[in-house]
């Protein structure tokens, strides 16, 4: 017998009949989850996913770590001896949050923002300053810009400049990881702005009615460049959203590490144990310029930058949290500070010394096995250094024997 | 394969001989399948839903029996290894639901999505696949081409074999930024680290008779610059079996583009075995000396039709055809072996001129065979228009375009 209250059309389920005109203009605003205030006080004590002091300091020594690398990369690239370069600031709390939730076997899909994420995996300073110099040591042999890092130890997909054309990548390669019976997901970072792209939309939507467990993670930072966030969309935020596509959502402070790391191991172990996708939005401010070609004092004031700086950065909420605890001291931050420094230093002006990768590294991998076109055109690039080898300042790039050799001493394809 | 072009036709002699011919419907030979019924269906009428295509029912490259089949050298090689030497009659549509049938077989990895696929595809190239597969492999998408294309790069990404559809190769542009920016760069930006090698995306394409705009497209030219993508594009049911699974195992992404014509009125003895056909190289389906006719796809068979009218109207010609079959990375070598011997080459396909595929043969042969050429490459292409309904049978290179395009560059 057919239910004469339910609509019985085919397009929606579960919708009655109402004989009440009501156009619906207004949704609850969905709330922010957070453990720590900025002072890094946790008023519920029963909130505190009580991380190990060992993981802890793991999480803030990164911190330190990827705030110091930031520091000397942005200005390397004012000096001009790197051609570009993205920091992180205000954004630590979200990386290092949702990295200490996630496992090695969960495949990672960013947008640029995300290098906390690789540090926490293991990543070494080395290979950060390889491919931002695009020296013979850089992963992606010299053929990206700056912070567009890879690393299949680290499980983490190479970064592409195309911004949202990851999140649908990721909904596949989580509906491969489930058909392999792998306890994994697919954690695809993106921005708010990002999210206005129609790759968006079709990640989500394909996520949701095919089934695939990835974890959609937003760091909505206000701003995509210049844009503020109330340009970019007018409804609730991006978490909002998840809703209409019928998925999971939550949304926490991105300046709270142990509130994204609750969320992110929540949302991971229900896109695991049902196979459907969790979307996370996690509320920041981007202290960052946008990158080293935007000066953002052209579109924000700078107090309010420096408002949140001093106020409520991920990082100092941390280190108060570890402070409370007897864990940290300002003896341990600067004995942290110095030595990063000094790596970071040592690492980049090794880096800067390197050759460049080889030539011929052009125009392999563009298929698996050179074309006879390409085999062509190699010749001929070939030809011209070998007749203009100081046009083309042939002494800066590597010889193929010396760059093999010294490539696979570092697990380098 | 060296198959002579039959001398079915009446005798004729002249320009005005040949077009006289040609408004007489062509007397079909004994074993004439329906389909061939319609291959003159006249002007008034409108034409069948897949379409018809002049010279499939008539073309000697179609192997219409299981000898003709085995005695193909590339298949007959390809099937050495396999214990049965059997062979089906298929349409290409069913060839390429045979293909995809044995990469799922021979792969657990492989799934097949995309718009409708899941109850047998709008064409019925997947059909009973699910029911054989299971929905977890064989599932549609929501509606969506930059979407299903994405989520198929992000399965390859991590090692699965992934075969999305696109329903019309007229709908693959919401993908664009998908295949160009991500599949054909993925391997090369990531210096090796990732690939996308499990990548095949399928699409019907070409003229269908009554397709107006956005279902006749032959997109191909518009990967050309993309440099990390292959194109390759079957002529008839058994290269579509062999070409489509080399293409999926290809450890490259891959755009396989099915002339939707072809799907019922191309009929052929495929081999039930698992095997394929080698990507990046043409083949020459007919031997010449006078002058090289170079296309892909259903236009093949035009070019067919356009060498058998040039051959009786000018007795003693012999012109050489070639199927180029993968577009890029395409085989220059046997194209360029083929013009040093005839010193003419007329490049044909349905997309327009400007920048299209042919441009890109024509350029790379008046460079490689510069001294050996007596007449400039021609081009007998699709107008530089969008693709128009009601004018269709005059936009399209037809044989008549084509043949009177090989007594102009043999007269030259």
């Amino acid at each position: 017998m057919r239910d004469k209250k339910k609509a019985p059309y085919p397009g929606v389920k579960d919708s009655v009949f109402t004989e009440k005109l009501d156009i619906i203009r207004s949704y609850p605003t969905i709330p922010t989850f957070r453990i720590m205030d900025p002072d890094g006080k946790i008023a519920d004590a029963s909130k505190d996913p009580q991380l190990s002091k060992e993981d802890c300091l793991k999480i803030y020594e990164n911190m330190v770590t990827l705030n110091t690398m930031d520091n000397i990369l942005y200005d390397t690239q004012r000096q001009g001896r790197i051609s570009f370069y993205m920091t992180h600031y205000g954004e630590e709390g979200t990386l290092f949050g949702t990295a200490q939730a996630l496992t090695m076997e969960d495949v990672i899909f960013g947008q640029y923002r995300e290098a906390g994420v690789l540090l926490h995996r293991g990543v070494s300073l080395s290979s950060f300053v390889n491919q931002c110099t695009a020296n013979v040591l850089d992963v992606n042999k010299g053929r990206q810009m700056p912070v567009h890092y890879g690393s299949r130890e680290a499980n983490f997909q190479t970064i592409s400049s195309p911004l949202a054309t990851q999140i649908p990548q990721a909904a596949g390669a989580a509906y491969a990881l489930k058909r392999a019976g792998k306890e994994a997901v697919a954690a695809c970072y993106f921005g708010e702005g990002a999210a206005s792209e129609g790759d968006f939309h079709a990640a989500l939507n394909i996520a949701s009615t095919v089934g695939a467990p990835v974890l959609f993670i937003c760091r909505n930072n206000g701003f995509a460049i210049s844009t503020p966030a109330d340009e970019q969309y007018r409804g609730d935020g991006i978490a909002a959203r998840g809703h209409g596509y019928g998925i999971p959502v939550i949304r926490v402070d991105g300046n709270d590490v142990l509130a994204v790391y609750s969320a992110t191991k929540s949302a991971r172990d229900l896109a695991i144990s049902t196979g459907v996708p969790v979307l996370l939005e996690a509320m920041t401010y981007r202290v960052s310029h946008h990158s080293t070609s935007d000066d953002s004092s052209a579109y924000r004031e700078k107090k309010e930058v420096e408002a949140w700086k001093r106020y409520d950065s991920p990082m100092s909420r941390f280190r108060q949290y570890l402070e409370h605890k007897g864990w940290w001291s300002e003896e341990a931050e600067k004995v942290v500070r110095d030595r990063v420094r000094k790596e970071v230093l040592e690492a980049f002006i090794a880096a800067e010394k390197m050759k460049k990768p080889p030539i011929s590294y052009m125009f392999d991998d563009v298929f698996d096995t050179l074309s006879s076109r390409l085999k062509d055109q190699k010749k001929e690039v070939e030809e011209m250094v070998g007749k203009y080898p100081d046009f083309y300042e042939v002494a800066r790039y590597a010889n193929e024997e010396d760059a093999k050799i010294e490539r696979s001493s570092e697990g380098l394809p | 394969m060296l198959a002579r072009i039959p001398t079915c036709l009446p005798a004729a002699s002249g320009l005005r001989a040949t077009f006289s011919f040609l408004s007489k419907p062509v007397p079909s030979r004994p074993t004439v399948r329906p389909s061939k019924q319609r291959s003159f269906a006249s002007a008034s009428s409108p034409p069948p839903a897949e379409g018809y295509m002049q010279g499939v029912s008539e073309s000697a490259f179609i192997l219409d029996t299981p000898e003709k089949t085995l005695a193909h050298g590339e298949l007959s090689d390809a099937l050495m290894v396999a214990s049965r030497a059997e062979t089906k009659r298929m349409n290409l549509c069913q060839a390429v639901n045979d293909a995809l049938s044995t990469a799922l077989a021979t792969d657990d990895t492989a799934c097949i999505f995309g718009e409708d696929v899941a109850f047998g595809g709008v064409f019925r190239a997947t059909v009973g696949l699910a029911d054989k597969f299971g929905r977890d492999r064989v599932f549609n998408t929501p509606l969506c081409e930059q979407g299903l294309v994405g989520f198929a790069i992000g399965m390859a990404a991590v090692g699965s074999t992934a075969i999305a559809e696109i329903q019309f190769a007229d709908y693959v542009f919401p993908a664009y930024d998908q295949i160009v920016n991500e599949a054909a760069k993925y391997r090369y930006r990531s210096g090796n680290s990732f690939n996308v090698g499990g990548l095949t995306v399928r699409m019907p394409c070409s003229a269908v008779g009554h397709g107006g705009h956005y279902h006749s497209q032959s997109p191909e030219a518009t990967f050309l610059q993309a440099s990390g993508v292959k194109v390759v594009t079957p002529r008839s049911p058994t290269q579509a079996k062999g070409l489509l699974l080399a293409s999926i195992r290809d450890r490259n992404p891959v755009l396989f583009m099915e002339p939707k014509i072809l799907y019922r009125a191309a009929v052929e003895h495929v081999p039930i075995e698992d095997y394929e056909v080698p990507l990046s190289k043409a083949e020459v389906l007919n031997e010449g000396k006078d002058i090289t006719l170079v296309g892909y796809g259903s236009q093949i068979y035009v070019l067919e039709s356009a060498a058998r009218m040039a051959e009786a109207a000018m007795p003693g010609l012999s012109v050489e055809i070639i199927d180029l079959r993968t577009i890029v990375p395409w085989d220059e070598e046997t194209v360029i072996k083929s013009v040093m011997k005839t010193g003419r080459l007329l490049v044909s396909h349905e997309a327009p001129l400007t920048g299209g595929v042919a441009a890109e043969v024509a350029s790379t042969i008046q460079e490689k065979c510069f001294l050996r050429l007596e007449a400039p490459v021609a081009r007998v292409c699709g107008y530089d228009t969008p693709f128009p309904l009601v004018f269709e049978k005059l936009y399209l290179p037809n044989a008549i375009r084509v043949l009177d395009k090989i007594k102009q560059l043999l007269a030259y």
